[in-house]
């Protein structure tokens, strides 16, 4: 939990389009050194409001501070401290990777070593180095722009989607660096609309939908604060029964208490807590979703 | 690190990146040159047409090199995204359009270079009479065309289409500024129309500083009609612009 002033603060953040509201009343903090993922399906409010975070967008209301700055008024000193990776961003077509990291690097007052930052991401092979931008994969690219983001040894990371459309190896590779931002002692903040992701690499994770938080916590508490047990048994008529109860204890002493009454054993009984991935599912269905529960 | 070395860290770039680019580097000076020898061939009875002709080439090759080249260019930055991730580093907007203005106006003195160079040893056009002459209408040439090519890049609605939409504004704004042919022989109407736009005040200045020798004194309603056009430029182009491309 928050031990020192928060890296970033949002209270109740609103953004509206002439026809919609994309971000309906957000909420959240995020620690220093903290890595927090919102993570939601697309068109969740994600990008906006990570995009007002980065001085983007402007807010309709509501107040967010990052690093103690407002981000709209993109103040420089702002800007020196904070990396960002956007949902795509292209490049120069006839610049080279190292060229660009330190062309990059000259911007920033002061930057890392630009042969740490590309080994970092793992672009650090001759080849890579060297090879013109647009001539990189996807998975490379995508390492660019985090070594682009990570040059001016930010203390702030955004990191919009970063492995979307990745294959599940490059996907690991990118999980592999993201977690050393967290020893490097960075503070990030990403978006995901991958629960695994959200998962293998967040200290706490807000579930937004529709521009709502609709629950908050760290990845294995959120099971447990917003969803029930599952209790299954069969009944003496042989029926499988299932009841969804908050707390099972009553319920299991009183089945367990039945069953030794009757002199029977408690057939096929299971209790299940909800993984995150119900959680998810069950705060981001619609109402007449195909989802099964 | 200052705005103004960033500025020119970001020209260097630039630069770079230009001549990395040899087909498109190749033609954007060849082009003008082979207007110039095709309709120099043309013309090559008359000298009263070539003194309208090298000029003529020079003016187009400062809009070229610059209205072109920025529209088509801030087309290309803007729906890339390059502007957006700049936008997300502490490289202030100016510097970074600094450089970049600064390579599209290194490539127009380079043409002009080569065009004076072409008319003293293929047109019989001897060195430039006036080089302070030259040097204002050149720069501010360069300062407007520059500067109507980054407000014009917000109208054009993807890079695709920036070849036709740049050309939609060059080439009749070619034709009838004189040019190819002296405007004395462009009907009333027409070459009303190229008066109350820039490119033929640029190359009156231009002609003046390379054949006749007149002094800046005589051009001062050329630079005040290029003026306005700057100031308005720079206004279109400061107020309009755009870091993200429109969705």
């Amino acid at each position: 939990m928050p031990s020192a002033k928060p890296a970033i603060t949002v209270a109740d953040l609103h953004k509206s389009y002439d026809d919609h509201e994309a971000v309906g009343g957000v909420s959240f903090e995020v620690a220093e050194g903290e890595i927090f993922g919102l993570l939601g399906p697309n068109g969740a409010g994600k990008t906006t409001t990570v995009e007002i975070l980065e001085g983007y967008r402007t807010s309709t209301s509501g107040s967010v501070s990052v690093l103690g700055f407002n981000p709209a008024e993109r103040p420089r000193a702002l800007r020196e401290r904070v990396g960002i990776v956007l949902q795509s961003s292209g490049m120069y077509r006839h610049v080279r990777v190292r060229e660009a990291v330190a062309h990059w690097a000259g911007l920033y007052p002061h930057p890392r070593n630009v042969d740490e930052v590309l080994a970092i991401v793992g672009l650090d092979d001759d080849a890579q180095a060297t090879a013109l931008v647009r001539t990189l994969s996807g998975g490379q690219q995508r390492r660019l722009d985090l070594a682009l983001a990570l040059i001016g040894d930010p203390d702030l990371i955004f990191l919009d989607e970063p492995t979307t459309g990745f294959d599940p190896a490059a996907r690991r590779a990118a999980w592999m660096t993201i977690k050393r931002l967290r020893e490097l002692g960075k503070t990030v903040l990403l978006t995901t609309h991958y629960l695994e992701e959200a998962q293998e690499l967040c200290d706490r994770v807000a579930i937004i939908k529709s521009g709502k938080i609709l629950a908050e916590g760290p990845p294995d508490t959120l099971s447990e604060a917003s969803a029930r047990y599952r209790v299954s048994w069969r009944g003496e008529d042989g029926t499988l029964i299932s009841e969804e109860v908050d707390d099972p204890t009553e319920l299991l002493h009183r089945l367990t208490g039945d069953a030794i009454a009757r002199g029977e054993s408690l057939a096929d009984c299971s209790v299940v807590r909800p993984s995150l991935e119900d959680v998810y599912l069950e705060l981001t269905a619609d109402e007449a979703s195909e989802v099964p529960q | 690190m200052s705005d103004t070395t960033l500025a020119w860290r970001q020209y260097r770039l630039e630069r770079k990146m230009f001549w990395r680019n040899p087909t498109a580097a190749f033609f954007s000076f060849v082009l003008p040159l082979i207007f110039l020898f095709l309709f120099g061939a043309v013309f090559s009875g008359s000298q009263a047409n070539l003194d309208v002709l090298v000029p003529g080439i020079a003016g187009l090759s400062v809009m070229a090199t610059t209205f072109n080249a920025l529209a088509t260019q801030m087309t290309f930055l803007r729906e890339q995204g390059v502007l957006k991730r700049v936008r997300g580093t502490p490289l202030p907007g100016t510097s970074y359009l600094t450089g970049i203005i600064g390579s599209a106006a290194t490539n127009a003195v380079i043409q002009i270079l080569i065009i004076i160079v072409a008319g003293k040893f293929f047109f019989g056009l001897g060195w430039p009479k006036n080089w302070a002459e030259l040097a204002i209408f050149t720069v501010l040439g360069v300062a407007c065309f520059a500067s109507m090519g980054v407000a014009f890049s917000h109208v054009i609605p993807n890079f695709e289409a920036a070849p036709a939409y740049t050309n939609l504004v060059f080439l009749p704004m070619i034709f009838i500024s004189g040019v190819f042919f002296d405007v004395a022989h462009v009907p009333t109407f027409l070459r009303d129309i190229a008066n109350a736009l820039p490119l033929v005040h640029v190359i009156n200045g231009i002609s003046a500083a390379l054949v006749t020798g007149a002094p800046i004194a005589d051009h001062l309603s050329d630079l005040a009609v290029v003026a306005v056009w700057t100031l308005a430029c720079v206004i279109l182009a400061v107020r309009g612009f755009s870091w993200s491309a429109r969705d």
